[in-house]
């Protein structure tokens, strides 16, 4: 890469090429599983009651989302945790 | 036994025509015999683009409705012995063909000519499945901006879903110094994303407009840099191992002669 270039780069942070291919590659994700946003909405709802019945959860934090990885997905939650109940009011399921 | 490509996009207005025209013209100035469909049927721009609007008498559908035989609606090109024109119905809409007619047809003219080119309305609905019909592979068309990749990997789904798995790429309209800048996605970046084979990087170029323009293809300019890649697009499809150029960036010594060339 030329100097000028890279010069031109860093000046610019990042470029909006790469903020375009990061965008697609996420859109495209949920395109191709065919997950709508609201899907994934109702999928965090239940995680997070899902969890709450075993630790107290900060729902300020809360990130989750599907990553690629090569050929793979993943799901990625990242779940801040404020306190571990003491006894899971777990139901039987 | 010819080949019958549909030339196909998802959105509008990326190139779908332009790469039908000056890919047919280029296959047949190699010598291959080659039949272009407009399958855009109610919105017919082929014919216009390839400078043949006044030659049309029949369409496909007088093929289909049996007002006149597959040969007579073939429309010659005025320049080459080898490329024929099926246009399409202008006063009729996308559902007043079945699939299945679109299929026979291609059938009929896979028997005589090397090539079939298919060109699709933009979309995925029924204009798209019947252009889809009597594809044996498919050439996706993208422009190297977001809305249209996104809905080139749509299509490509669609195309793998109707076990169309035979899928080439082409790139049109990059522009080299957009993509100096950083300003737009290159050939890696939408290969990357799209993971399909790469069979041509059409790059911006007036000489495309104008050629439409003149209703005369690109392929008999062998100055303007589309002609040159639609070329090698033919020659590819052809077999032919030819490189992918890379738009790279000009090293000092040649950067400082096109500086002083261009002050
Ligand atoms: N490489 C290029 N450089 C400059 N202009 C181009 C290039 N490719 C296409 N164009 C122009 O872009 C316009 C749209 O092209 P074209 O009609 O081929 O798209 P399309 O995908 O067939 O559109 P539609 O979806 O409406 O059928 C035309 O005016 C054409 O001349
Ligand atoms: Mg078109």
């Amino acid at each position: 890469m030329k100097l000028d270039n890279l010069l031109w780069r860093f000046l610019r942070r990042e470029s909006s090429k790469d903020v375009a291919k990061n965008r697609l590659k996420l859109v495209l994700i949920q395109d191709r599983m065919g997950i709508e946003p609201e899907t994934m909405e109702i999928l965090k709802k239940d995680l997070i009651a899902l969890l709450s019945r075993y630790f107290e959860i900060s729902k300020v934090g809360l990130q989750m989302d599907l990553h690629r990885e090569d050929e793979s997905i993943a799901l990625v939650a990242n779940v801040p945790i404020t306190s571990m109940k003491i006894r899971p009011d777990a139901q039987a399921s | 036994m010819g080949k019958a490509f549909v030339v196909t996009s998802g959105k509008g207005g990326v190139g779908k025509t332009t790469v039908t025209a000056n890919l047919g013209t280029a296959l047949s100035v190699l010598g291959k015999t080659v039949v272009v469909i407009d399958a855009d049927i109610g919105l017919r721009n082929l014919d216009i683009v390839m400078g043949l609007e006044s030659r049309v008498v029949y369409t496909s559908m007088d093929v289909i409705q049996g007002n006149c035989d597959l040969k007579k609606a073939l429309v010659k090109d005025r320049r080459s012995e080898n490329l024929h024109l099926l246009a399409a119905s202008q006063k009729d809409d996308k559902t007043s063909i079945q699939p299945e007619q679109m299929r026979k047809i291609c059938m009929e003219l896979k028997e005589e000519y090397d090539f079939v080119l298919i060109d699709s309305p933009a979309g995925i609905e029924q204009g798209f499945q019947n252009a889809a019909a009597g594809a044996d592979a498919a050439v996706v068309v993208t422009t190297p901006d977001v809305a249209a990749v996104r809905d080139a990997d749509r299509i490509i789904g669609l195309l793998q879903q109707r076990d169309l798995n035979d899928i080439s790429l082409i790139i049109n309209r990059l522009d080299q110094a957009m993509v100096k800048r950083g300003d737009m996605m290159d050939q890696e970046d939408v290969v990357d994303i799209l993971s399909v084979r790469l069979i041509g990087v059409i790059p911006e170029d007036d000489a495309v407009v104008v050629s439409s323009n003149r209703g005369l293809p690109l392929a008999l300019e062998p100055n303007a840099m589309a002609a040159r890649a639609f070329k090698r697009v033919a020659q590819r499809l052809l077999g032919e191992e030819i490189p992918i150029p890379e738009f790279r960036e000009p090293n000092w010594f040649t950067g400082l002669i096109q500086r002083l060339l261009n002050s």
